[in-house]
């Protein structure tokens, strides 16, 4: 029953005493009413808008959020008012709803946002009423395609095991996956190209030679010809028939248009290899020649617009059909008037009425070629009725295929600009979600750093850290972060940590310390520096943070780092030289210090601490280790304060 | 010039000339053709407005209470923001508590027995009254108002066809899907069987004073008349 009639039920159940004395059998008892309730008003606030209704306003509905008890979730007891954290204008239809029965569609609001509006409040959104269900269907239909199109791009960059077909396949359809795709593409188009000329060049007279008229160059230069003719369709065979090889689906594949212009530009040739040069069949033959005019029809793949016109073409079917349909009875009526009309005329060239078709149609579209020309009045009259009219209803069905021609392109260039929108779009998504995994890891070296100056107690640093005030959300997240380490007895590293690591765990570890490995380091730094420069960009992060994963667990780095409490040690000055542009770089560490603590290492050399540091902490680039070791790498990073900590990686 | 030999497609070609020229006429307002009804159409329209007497006299008339009053009134005015009701409306209203059946033909009479002055429409006022009947008045009233929505013609006499009109309505109330299944007399049996009980005298036909003495006496009836005292 439609609770919009709600209200009429006591109407209803009191107009049932009419049919009382009819009975024959006593009647059942009412049911009681024991929420003998006054009807109230509620106060619905939401987002600090204020709607007052009806309680029974809201019951009429019982199945959803507002006319169930749902809403007693939302109820706010100091101020004896539902509030609702929702947008206030998307509300009021909502709110509407109950009072009319009737549920419209703003035509302002997104459809997405709407959509979600109304499932927050538990109403579908098929009873939206008759005059706005159009509206809200185009405009869902819309979101959808876009969302297709998006989940469309998503296929493509994924999928990575194919096989040899199905990447071939891939290729042909997007040329612009691999270069090979690319090639294969242009000059596809580039034999398409030559192949329609040649045929539009055979025809041309070539000049008359001294014994013979004007031929066509065709018959003049035969060989010629026919060796580009058989080039271009080899090229097209070879062609079709990869494609007929990749395609995930032989049959639906040579069911396809493209398909069978394929086949139709490359058979007459070979039809014409086949026949002989007999007379009766040359006629035929002359046929198939037309045919190859078809390869032009290839280019669709090589363009978009071909293709959307073709789209249009096949969508606009009806109206063309009414186009065609309504031109042909005007055509066989004004063509049967001037038949009878021109009858009496002597030497009229209205022969027959399928003779004066030709003149009907050449009036209706406005040609006028003049070749046939009414004579008498009526005639003449009829003649200009007939060319008033043509214009109208040739004018009349254009624009309907006009507009869908439109709309299609309007909405390819849509694709083709969001396509375009969402690299830039996602690489600052990535950036900025980046960002934020790196504000972790950016807080705990602060906190290391924090415990460092501690202990060391040098004020200046103090004053250089920047203080970053962490808002209670984020130290909590960040809490949490660091209990999952602890349990995974794992940490969280960036990721060109993470690279060094892999790399270096890859080399094999030796001994070696020379002075020369320090200048070595800085080639190899330079060119990995080089190297890796392509990787993650962090902007965001003010100072790049490097924590390096170590075998053991965090304490084991801590130790170090409150060794390393000395200020510039003479092995340290090697590092750095190959410091570049840092004049608060300090070396916090004592070589001697961070050998013995890192009993855990296999080999331990006599160190010097090779720093190769982090340059500058405004730059961008990447802290590179060595990646010819010596068996420890240290890496060194400055904080904005000067402060160096030195960090070790185990090999 | 004129002395022409106008030929018959001649002819045709210049009347259709003439026409045409008629027609470029009238476009220009020259020549009025006799549309005079399109300024009419527009003022129909606008005219179907009510608004009910007061809140005081309608206490008066009937026997509900103010705030009863108030809350009926803003479901009326809700299914009807104009105010009154006419026949496809209240049809329609009717229809959506019976989705099962055909309620249009006992709405029809429904409509009849509400709309007391008869002028095709029920106002917040008829309604209002024919409720306060019903809910809340005697027994005696009750009664009036049944036999008043049985009399069609309203000539004081309920004959059989009035009552198998009714009863027919009532059953296709039901609908097909009934059990046991409606058969074709059914309607006309049950006629039977009422105006056994109601006609005293057998003359083929039911006054008012014979409903009531029989009704007063059938204690079915009597209870069920109470049935519905507290819809509101």
């Amino acid at each position: 029953m439609a609770t919009g009639v709600a209200a009429w039920l006591p109407f209803a159940r009191a107009a049932a005493i009419g049919w009382m004395p009819v009975a024959n059998c006593p009647m059942p008892i009412a049911p009681r009413d024991n929420s003998k309730k006054q009807d109230e008003l509620i106060i619905l606030n939401v987002s600090g808008r204020r709607f007052q209704t009806w309680r029974t306003t809201l019951d009429r509905y019982p199945d959803t959020l507002l006319g169930s008890s749902e809403k007693d979730f939302f109820y706010n007891e100091e101020t004896k008012e539902y509030f609702f954290d929702r947008d206030p204008d998307a509300f009021r239809s909502i709110l509407n709803f109950y009072r009319t029965g009737k549920l419209h569609y703003p035509r302002h609001e997104c459809i997405s946002a709407y959509d979600e509006e109304l499932t927050f409040f538990g109403i579908i959104p098929e009873i939206i009423g008759d005059c706005c269900y159009e509206e809200y269907k185009d405009r869902k239909r819309e979101n959808l395609e876009r969302l297709q199109d998006d989940q469309e791009e998503n296929m493509d960059l994924k999928m990575p095991n194919m096989n040899f077909r199905e990447t071939m396949w891939r290729a042909f359809e997007n040329p612009h996956t691999s270069t090979m795709a690319l090639v294969f593409y242009y000059v596809t188009g580039f034999f398409i190209a030559v192949s329609v000329i040649t045929n539009v060049v055979e025809t041309v007279p070539c000049g008359a030679t001294a014994n013979q008229k004007d031929m066509p160059c065709g018959e003049r230069y035969t060989v010629a010809f026919f060796c580009m003719d058989t080039a271009c369709v080899m090229i097209f065979t070879v062609e079709y028939l990869l494609r007929l090889f990749a395609a995930p689906s032989r049959y639906r594949f040579m069911r396809s248009v493209m398909s069978i212009i394929d086949v139709v530009a490359i058979l007459p040739y070979y039809i014409g290899l086949v026949m002989t040069n007999n007379e009766d069949v040359s006629g035929a033959f002359v046929t198939l020649r037309v045919f190859r005019v078809f390869r032009i029809f290839k280019f669709s793949r090589h363009s978009q617009g071909l293709r959307i016109l073709g789209y249009t073409l096949k969508s606009c079917a009806s109206e063309l059909g009414f186009l065609l349909f309504s031109l042909t009875m005007a055509i066989i009526i004004f063509a049967t008037v001037m038949f009878y009309a021109e009858k009496g005329s002597s030497s009229s060239k209205f022969t027959s009425i399928p003779a004066s078709f030709w003149y009907t149609i050449v009036t209706m579209t406005t040609l006028g070629y003049g070749d046939m020309v009414p004579k008498t009045i009526a005639g003449k009259i009829f003649g200009s009725i007939c060319s008033l009219s043509g214009v109208l209803v040739i004018a009349l069905p254009v624009p309907v295929i006009v507009s869908n021609f439109s709309r299609i392109y309007h909405q390819n260039q849509r694709a083709d600009k969001r396509r375009a929108q969402k690299k830039a779009r996602l690489a600052r998504i990535r950036i900025a979600k980046s960002g934020s995994a790196n504000a972790f890891l950016q807080s705990k070296h602060n906190g290391l750093l924090n415990e460092l100056l501690e202990l060391t107690g040098t004020e200046e640093d103090e004053q250089k850290l920047t203080q970053k005030s962490i808002s209670l959300l984020e130290s909590q997240h960040h809490h949490l972060l660091h209990c999952l380490e602890k349990t995974t007895a794992h940490e969280f590293v960036d990721e060109q940590i993470y690279e060094q690591n892999c790399l270096e765990t890859a080399l094999q570890t030796y001994p070696s310390r020379s002075p020369s490995v320090s200048s070595h380091d800085s080639s190899t730094r330079t060119c990995c520096s080089r190297k890796r420069k392509r990787n993650v960009p962090l902007p965001n992060t003010s100072l790049p943070t490097t924590h390096s994963t170590h075998q053991g667990p965090l304490q084991e780095l801590s130790a170090i780092h409150i060794q390393c409490g000395d200020p510039l040690s003479h092995t340290a000055s090697r590092s750095n030289l190959n410091l570049k542009t840092d004049e608060s770089s300090r070396i916090n560490c004592k070589s001697g210090r961070i050998t013995t603590a890192i009993i855990s290492l296999p080999t331990p050399p006599a160190l010097t601490p090779d720093g190769d540091g982090l340059h500058g902490p405004p730059q961008r680039r990447p802290p590179r280790p060595p990646s010819h070791p010596p068996p420890l790498s240290i890496q060194t990073t400055t904080s904005s304060a000067g402060a160096n900590i030195v960090k070790v990686s185990a090999l | 010039m004129l002395t022409m030999n106008l030929e018959g497609l001649e002819m045709i070609a210049v009347l259709v000339v003439v026409v045409l020229f008629v027609k470029v006429l009238e476009q220009f307002g020259l020549l009025e053709s006799g549309y005079d009804d399109s300024v009419e159409d527009e003022l129909e329209l606008s005219a179907v407005r009510h608004r009910p007497e007061g809140l005081e006299q309608l206490e008066a008339q009937t026997r509900f209470s103010r705030k009863e009053l108030q809350i009926l009134y803003r479901g009326f005015k809700n299914e009807c923001p104009s105010g009154v009701v006419n026949e496809d409306t209240f049809k329609d209203i009717y229809s959506q508590f019976f989705p099962q059946g055909d309620a249009s033909t006992y709405a029809h009479f429904l409509f009849n027995a509400f709309d007391t002055d008869h002028n095709g429409s029920v106002s917040f006022e008829d309604f209002v009254m024919g409720l306060s009947i019903l809910l809340r008045g005697t027994v005696q009233e009750k009664l009036n108002w049944a036999f008043n929505l049985y009399d069609i013609n309203k000539d004081g006499y309920i004959t059989k066809e009035e009552m198998l009109d009714i009863m027919k309505a009532i059953y296709d109330m039901m609908g097909k899907c009934t059990y046991p299944v409606l058969k074709e007399e059914t309607p006309r049996q049950h006629v039977e069987v009422f105006f056994q009980k109601m006609d005293k005298n057998k003359d083929g036909v039911v006054t008012i004073d014979e409903f009531i003495d029989c009704c007063q006496n059938d204690e079915n009836i009597m209870r069920s008349m109470h049935l519905f005292e507290n819809v509101l």
